[in-house]
């Protein structure tokens, strides 16, 4: 669920302010744009590419990855698309828009760039098959999901990655229908967790060489929040059994919580949980970008007998970009160890 | 003793007030003129800078074509795709009617932060923004001088933003200004990722510029500037002279009060202190008001001088004026500088002044007579450095050198000239009264001179300037007739309209002939290349300077090319030489057309070669030679058939018009100056002659005494003003007259880069001269009348009383 910055969101609707609104305007409500539904059946590889008549969408890649000393790194590259009506046209006068975020995170380090584009011009976009989806110089390609190369550069970091699939596609939710509130807002939710990850990190030391393991997200909601809800967190973590989780939870205004999630076991079933089954429960808080971030999580999942703590690998991991959040990896430990990658939006 | 003493120098001024006034008037005057024009010069620079600040020419790189002309967005997209960061920019004008208004197409999405204002990204938001028909966002009197226009974006008023300019989705630019995928620019974000590839590796044909206010405007412009500046500081220097004047008179009639205070105890240091305090007192509260009228003189001057910017360079300024502290300190301080200058000299005659010397205003009219002789020194000085400015002067600055040389020349050696002018008509009098009236006019002249100069000053000034503006008027009416030959000039909407137009108007007329240009770098300044057609047209009418022979057969085979009088000048190009045209192609230059009132070095080469060089050269506009008799009667069918914007047809009467309109601007601010200048010029005169009224008592007394009525020598005192106005008027028109020339033959040509013709137009003169005579009698109306009706008594006083 890495929902985020809508940018253009806010960008289009600035006249209210966006957080006014949920987190970057997500929560405003959805005139004229389609509407995810239940019984909707996802159809690759049409379903790799983007969805217009959808106000927005994302193709979300975090990595956990290892140096040759064993040093810890995270990678986030993502390509969002953010409908200004739900329609397509040529040329500038498309109303859809793109935004890119690259990152990569080091126990010392957190490198972030940004990049927007508007669609119809071919700065960026998104092709079912063979699949390709851009942004400027940055991409994400290959023949299909299974088998991607991505590359990234910002001022003062680049990478370019392997990855391939060790695993089918996980629908979250109902066959990739995600409910994410008890109003009924839900998004289309299908993710690749099951990548191996090899190719080289350009850091300002120069060249790291990395493998590791990989998870892509797909979404596409026209109003993933509720306008009482004001941001989330979402961690999707790979354990060192082979099992892997992913959980959220969208915390609503005032408290509470609305949470589900996705478990997939060592040999690979797959089973979805509803609101109420996983906890998180914030154990440190660091200061970040003038404000109190919880780095430290204990994440609890009694059906499949997990109870662990998760730990920034760099408390830092802020990205600084038009709508701020928290991206980065993580350690496991307790019930099981691992690594993953955790997100926070809504923070202020 | 210090109360007493200042209570003792106050008290002349209560006794006195016109005295005070002329001093404040003065001070007040020379302030406000020179602070006004100030205010002028800073809003239009304010605005320039505001203006490669939207463009974001001043902090960001830009990526052009080699040759400057538009490029496609794929080169955009290239560009992007290969990490390189930056955001497309489409630029261009569009008319409406007389009035042209600059694009500008951004795109918000990409542009880096402080490269689009603020206003536009934010506010409405980014889907009406891109969307079509999209909003343009203009400065609050552009939108609201649009209101009615169609064929735009819907309007939104945005403070910040300049007059004349639109700023709106670069999409939305494309299909208003029929450039689809076009791109006039890249703005370079200063951020870029590691490892991407050069910009020659990607697209060879665009270059990469570093940050910098384009010069083109600023240059042009420029020379507007120093011309306005030129004027304040010719004001100043008038307004000092009467401040100096009014000083010294202060200084002078205050002589016994002095030496009464210094004889009663008064140390020297205590009397020069409160002197210099009294001085700074008066000049800190006449600065203020000269200030504050200042603001005056800006505010209401300001729109002309828009107008004349907006006209002549398309460099848009707003009308309304919005000034910084620092202004209103500079005119402070330059009213003080002015007062101190002033009275320095008599404060340091104070310090001198013996204890016992006779304190007799005579006194000081027999050291100014001294004075005189040095003063008539550094006027050949300056004659002479006037002289060598302008056999050696080459640069825009020289020019104004020369003129302020010569003007400061031409007024210093007046008190020597009028003074040898008196004593010869002394010698040729007969009759004591004659004698006595040359003689007294010849005593008086000190006291009278800085008034003179004054007045010599801005009838120069005006005889000059009247000059250069007939000229101008005359010669650039006779050029039009020649280069505006067509009978009617007409602008498509589109390429297609414009391809039928031609078919359509070929039957009906004698000749379509394309007025199709670029524009792009000509000897390394902005500049444009025009295509012309092979038409007797040309042939028998362009304004041509200098042609080799077989010159237009040259340009018509693409072989050659013409330039403008302004190119030959800015790049010292003469016929024969090479022309490097925007993009490289090069030619030799057949000849040298004029071209009044174009900033703009330009060049014409064949229609065809045009086209071939440039294929991407807009077909819009043209020129239709056809029946005069005929032409109205076309230009309305032609709206009819095309449904074209009535503004798009033009007829010959009407760009002459325009164009004299535009040139009228220009001198509009230069006639006000002048004419403030020549009003300046008579207070002085004024106040000099009522100050001198009260101190010539003793002189006139005697004469009184021996018979003369006090009518009579009123009569006498009147036609004594008027004849050293006329003497003057007579001296300034030879100094106006070379001043004109200079306007004409050397600055012009270094801030315009054209030369014009000089004509005489006496009955101007004659106008002026008797402008100068009522003048003077005005001036010396009030005092003359005054001493008609001093009492006999204060004239028998002068007798009982040793002053």
């Amino acid at each position: 669920m890495n929902v985020r910055p809508f940018v253009f969101l806010a960008m289009l609707l600035m006249a209210a302010p966006a957080l006014g609104q949920g987190f970057a305007g997500l929560g405003t409500a959805a005139q004229g744009f389609a509407r995810p539904e239940p019984g909707d059946t996802l159809k690759f590889p049409a379903d790799y590419g983007a969805h217009p008549a959808f106000r927005i969408e994302w193709w979300y890649l975090t990595a956990n990855l290892t140096g040759p000393d064993g040093t810890d790194y995270g990678m986030q590259w993502t390509l969002f698309r953010s409908a200004l009506a739900p329609e397509t046209r040529e040329g500038w006068s498309s109303p859809q828009i793109w935004m890119g975020h690259a990152a990569v995170t080091t126990p010392a380090r957190h490198f972030v760039a940004e990049r927007l584009a508007r669609g119809g011009i071919g700065q960026a976009g998104v092709a079912a098959a063979p699949f390709t989806a851009w942004i400027d110089d940055w991409r994400m390609a290959g023949p299909d999901l299974s088998d991607l190369s991505v590359s990234a550069s910002g001022p003062d970091f680049a990478y370019d990655l392997s990855l391939a699939a060790g695993g089918p596609l996980v629908l979250n939710g109902e066959a990739g229908y995600s409910v994410k509130s008890p109003e009924g807002q839900a998004s289309h939710y299908y993710s690749q967790p099951f990548y191996a990850v090899r190719g080289t990190l350009h850091l300002p030391r120069g060249p790291v060489e990395v493998t590791g393991r990989a998870w892509l997200d797909r979404e596409w909601s026209s109003q993933p929040l509720a306008d009482t809800q004001q941001g989330w967190d979402w961690i999707s973590l790979h354990f060192d059994n082979g099992a892997k989780l992913m959980g959220f939870r969208l915390r609503q205004k005032g408290g509470g919580a609305y949470g589900s999630g996705t478990w997939i076991g060592a040999d690979g079933t797959v089973r979805t949980f509803g609101n109420g089954e996983m906890t998180m429960t914030p154990l440190r808080e660091a200061p970040v970008a003038g404000r109190d971030i919880p780095v430290s999580w204990r994440v609890k999942l009694p059906a499949h007998g997990v109870d662990v703590t998760i730990e920034a690998v760099n408390d830092a991991a802020w990205m600084d970009v038009l709508f701020p959040y928290w991206e980065g990896p993580v350690r496991i430990s307790g019930s099981h160890s691992g690594r993953g990658y955790l997100e926070m939006t809504g923070y202020d | 003793m210090v109360r007493a003493t200042l209570a003792a120098l106050m008290a002349h001024w209560w006794r006195h007030p016109l005295q005070l006034v002329s001093l404040a008037v003065g001070l007040a005057l020379a302030t406000a003129l020179w602070s006004g024009v100030q205010a002028i010069n800073g809003q239009a620079r304010d605005s320039y800078d505001r203006a490669a600040q939207l463009l974001g020419q001043n902090r960001f790189a830009r990526i052009e074509a080699a040759d400057g002309q538009r490029f496609g967005q794929a080169r955009y997209i290239a560009l992007r795709r290969a990490g390189w960061q930056v955001s497309p920019v489409l630029e261009g004008t569009w008319r409406d009617g007389d009035r042209r208004l600059r694009i500008l197409g951004v795109d918000p999405v990409t542009a880096p932060p402080g490269a689009v204002p603020q206003t536009v990204t934010g506010g409405a938001g980014l889907r009406p923004f891109i969307t079509p028909p999209g909003l343009a966002f203009a400065a609050p009197e552009t939108a609201a001088a649009l209101e009615p226009a169609t064929g735009l974006p819907e309007l939104r008023a945005t403070a910040g933003l300049l007059p004349g300019v639109l700023v709106m989705d670069i999409g939305i630019a494309q299909n208003l200004l029929s450039a689809p995928g076009a791109v006039s620019r890249l703005i370079v974000a200063p951020e870029q990722p590691m490892g991407r590839p050069p910009l020659a590796e990607i697209a060879p044909d665009l270059v990469q510029r570093a940050p910098q206010a384009r010069a083109d405007i600023s240059r042009l412009t420029d020379s507007f500037h120093l011309n306005l500046t030129a004027f304040g500081l010719l004001s100043f220097a008038v307004g000092l002279f009467i401040v100096h004047s009014a000083v010294g008179l202060a200084f002078e009639q205050r002589r016994t009060m002095f030496r009464t205070l210094r004889a009663i105890g008064v140390p020297l240091a205590v009397l020069t202190a409160l002197l210099a305090v009294e001085m700074l007192m008066l000049a800190l509260f006449a600065g203020l008001a000269g200030v504050a009228l200042g603001y005056g003189i800006a505010a209401a001057l300001l729109p002309d001088v828009a107008a004349t910017l907006r006209g002549l360079y398309g460099a848009a300024v707003p009308g309304t004026l919005n000034l910084s502290p620092g202004w209103w300190l500079g005119g402070l301080a330059v009213a003080l500088v002015g007062a101190t200058a002033a009275s320095a000299q008599s404060l340091w005659r104070v310090w001198r002044m013996p204890l016992l010397a006779p304190a007799q205003p005579r006194a000081w009219a027999r050291a100014s007579a001294r004075s005189m002789v040095a003063q008539t020194g550094i006027a050949a000085g300056l004659a002479l450095a006037a002289v060598a400015l302008a056999m050696w002067g080459q640069s825009l600055v020289a020019g104004f050198a020369l003129l302020g040389a010569m003007l400061l020349a031409a007024a210093l050696a007046l008190p020597g000239v009028l003074s040898a002018l008196l004593g010869m008509a002394e010698r040729a009098a007969r009759g004591p009264l004659a004698l006595w009236f040359w003689a007294d006019t010849r005593q008086q002249l000190p006291g009278l001179s800085l008034a003179l100069m004054a007045l010599l000053l801005a009838l120069a000034a005006n005889v000059g300037v009247g000059t250069m503006v007939a000229s101008f008027r005359l010669t650039f009416t006779g050029w039009l007739d020649q280069r505006l030959a067509s009978e009617l000039y007409v602008t498509a909407e589109n390429e297609a309209q414009a391809a039928r137009l031609r078919e359509w108007l070929a039957p009906r007329s004698n000749a379509v002939l394309p007025i199709w240009s670029i524009e792009g770098s000509l000897a390394g300044a902005p500049g444009a290349v025009f295509g012309v057609a092979d038409h007797a047209t040309y042939r028998d009418n362009w304004p041509m300077l200098r042609m080799q022979p077989g010159g237009w057969d040259r340009v018509a085979r693409g072989e050659a090319a013409l330039i403008n009088e302004q190119l030959m000048r800015q790049a010292g190009l003469v016929p024969g030489d090479m022309l490097r045209l925007p993009g490289g192609h090069t030619l030799p230059v057949a000849g040298v057309y004029s071209d009044y009132g174009n900033p703009r070095g330009e060049a014409m080469i064949g229609v065809d070669l045009l086209t071939t060089l440039y294929p991407q050269v807009p077909r819009l506009r043209h020129a239709i030679r056809a029946d005069p008799a005929q032409a109205v009667a076309l230009a309305r069918s032609l709206v009819e058939e095309f449904g074209l914007p009535p503004d798009n047809v033009t007829d010959q009467a009407r760009i002459k018009a325009l164009s004299l309109g535009i040139f009228e601007q220009t001198f509009t601010v230069t006639a006000a100056l002048n004419v403030l200048t020549m009003g300046v010029a008579g207070f002085a005169m004024l106040m000099s002659l009522l100050t001198l009224s009260t101190m010539r008592l003793p002189q006139l007394a005697p004469v009184w005494a021996l018979g003369l009525t006090r009518a009579r020598l009123a009569r006498l005192e009147l036609v004594r003003a008027v004849m050293l106005a006329a003497l003057t008027m007579l001296l300034a028109l030879p100094v106006g007259l070379l001043l004109a020339w200079a306007l004409l033959a050397v600055v012009n040509v270094a801030a315009f880069g054209w030369r014009l013709p000089m004509h005489l137009f006496p009955a101007d003169w004659a106008r002026l001269t008797a402008l100068a005579l009522l003048a003077g009698g005005t001036a010396a109306a009030w005092p003359a009348w005054r001493l008609a009706r001093t009492a006999p008594a204060d004239l028998l006083k002068v007798f009982a009383h040793e002053r």
